[in-house]
């Protein structure tokens, strides 16, 4: 039983953003591997979204690198290549899941047609098996397939979540960038879709970046957690080391102070 | 840690292991528990940490398992052919020690939402890569050997006893033959019948060769399987 040494899939580096002279994040480095769940967990204006938008080519760092290993092409220096490739990289081996669903989909559209242009964006031109994966990808995210031609705004928005969450995986991501997927969903709704999460992201293999509040969400969800206060990263661990023996004085408060039911 | 000899090797090796809990949110107070713990522990025995409720034994055992983080010292863990220190491993290392190696059975049980009872106790074998029907048929003889009824492997035991959940979660940690069990009160809340199947499992672990570090308040349990003690007594307190 030898440690097979893996390479990184994500290298940051020292990744740091002002907005003017106002800190967003500050000499953020970590490394992700294939297959790692990172949950990044603060108050909110802690600078975890910021963090996010830099990461996933939102949002230009004042300074810092954010290096990619990418399926075919080797390592890719986020900020140092063009923009078209980094579109192409955004498409077909990233995924961003948006708190707010209305931000992740085209409400305009109908639900199938909303995983079925993602596999034209990268390339999908049969009509009949754009609309299967599309029903196969609805029914792994417990949309019936009678919704397939439903407009999204018809949806609750705990379907809407999983709608969204359907629509970044058509494609076969390495990477998915989460924002709060749970935020704003009652918790019975909630459970459901961390129920899903869980499975998908452990049956495909997926490495994921997870911006959450809920520490409750980090627990279930991420293997290591990042905890950043004032756009600085105060501790780093294990999920289970960080929140049942917290060293620094605000991951203290922060796990203190969550109510128990 | 490399030299190939006759004489047995320790499973586990603590050594001159500490571990102070600093208070942040009431005024910076430290609390110690154990200071210079040392403790070789070999595969086929079990060592029962004994002390007075409050000495330390669940955060020695949780500081083994690296959930807690100890502040000097290490634990050294043979871990297949190389040894990793829980302590200052990558949290890379850690997560492969718990997957292969390294076993740990809580108090309590924590439930995951919507997950089936069989799954709970199927997984972590599944997570090893053993194909999923095998490790449910694990799972399902576990559960039958600790009288977990049929109809309850469908369900997430949210719902379920206290008992019930303590044994779902035995069955959890015995699922994958792990080199070493780390046992927190397994037999706690347990009926008779229960108890003995939980000390069987134990002994069992023993003959397969697995190190056990367990801390059992049941004398009656802790005769039938420990073979030695292991003393924790709580660190004199003192001025901050």
């Amino acid at each position: 039983m030898t440690m097979i040494p893996q390479t990184p899939l994500l290298r940051v580096e020292g990744l740091t953003h002002y907005y003017g002279s106002r800190l967003g994040c500050r000499d953020v480095s970590f490394d992700l591997y294939p297959g790692e769940v990172l949950g990044i967990v603060g108050e909110s204006g802690s600078g975890k979204s910021t963090l996010l938008s830099c990461l996933s080519a939102r949002q230009d760092p004042s300074s810092g690198r954010v290096l990619y290993q990418s399926r075919h092409d080797g390592e890719i220096d986020l900020y140092r290549v063009s923009e078209p490739r980094r579109r192409l990289l955004m498409r077909t081996e990233w995924g961003i899941v948006h708190q707010n669903p209305r931000d992740g989909l085209r409400m305009t559209v109908s639900a199938g047609a909303n995983i079925g242009e993602r596999l034209m964006a990268v390339g999908a031109r049969h009509y009949g098996d754009i609309r299967d994966q599309a029903i196969d990808w609805l029914g792994r995210v417990e949309i019936s397939d009678d919704r397939t031609d439903d407009l999204p705004r018809t949806f609750s928005g705990g379907m809407q979540q999983r709608l969204q969450i359907a629509r970044n995986l058509v494609t076969q991501p390495r990477l998915i960038f989460m924002d709060e997927p749970t935020g704003g969903l009652d918790v019975s709704v909630q459970a459901r879709l961390l129920d899903l999460l869980r499975g998908l992201v452990s049956s495909l293999g997926l490495s994921v970046i997870i911006v959450t509040h809920d520490l409750a969400v980090a627990r279930l969800l991420a293997h290591r957690l990042m905890v950043m206060k004032e756009g600085q990263v105060v501790e780093t661990g294990l999920t289970d080391q960080v929140l049942d023996d917290p060293h620094h004085p605000y991951t203290q408060l922060l796990v203190s102070s969550v109510l128990q039911v | 840690m490399t030299n190939q000899t006759n004489a047995p090797r320790p499973a586990v090796s603590v050594r001159d292991l500490e571990k102070t809990f600093v208070l942040h949110t009431q005024g910076g107070a430290r609390l110690p528990v154990f200071a210079g713990l040392t403790l070789d522990v070999f595969p086929g025995e079990c060592v029962a940490l004994h002390g007075p409720s409050g000495a330390g034994k669940s955060t020695l055992l949780r500081s083994l398992y690296a959930n807690y983080k100890p502040g000097s010292g290490q634990v050294l863990v043979r871990h297949g052919d190389s040894t990793v220190d829980m302590v200052s491993a990558t949290p890379h290392q850690i997560l492969a020690v718990r997957r292969h190696t390294m076993g740990y059975v809580s108090q309590f049980l924590r439930v995951i939402p919507r997950v089936s009872t069989l799954d709970i106790v199927a997984e972590p074998l599944i997570t090893l890569g053993t194909a999923p029907e095998e490790a449910r048929a694990r799972a399902r003889a576990l559960l039958t050997r600790l009288r977990i009824a049929e109809r309850l492997w469908s369900l997430a035991p949210a719902t379920f006893s206290g008992g019930e959940q303590q044994r779902v979660n035995i069955a959890r940690g015995f699922s994958v033959p792990y080199p070493v069990l780390l046992l927190d009160e397994p037999t706690a809340s347990l009926d008779a019948a229960n108890r003995a199947t939980v000390l069987e499992l134990i002994t069992e672990a023993k003959q397969r060769g697995a190190a056990v570090i367990g801390i059992f308040h049941d004398a009656d349990a802790r005769a039938a399987v420990a073979d030695r003690l292991f003393d924790v007594l709580p660190v004199p307190s003192q001025a901050a």
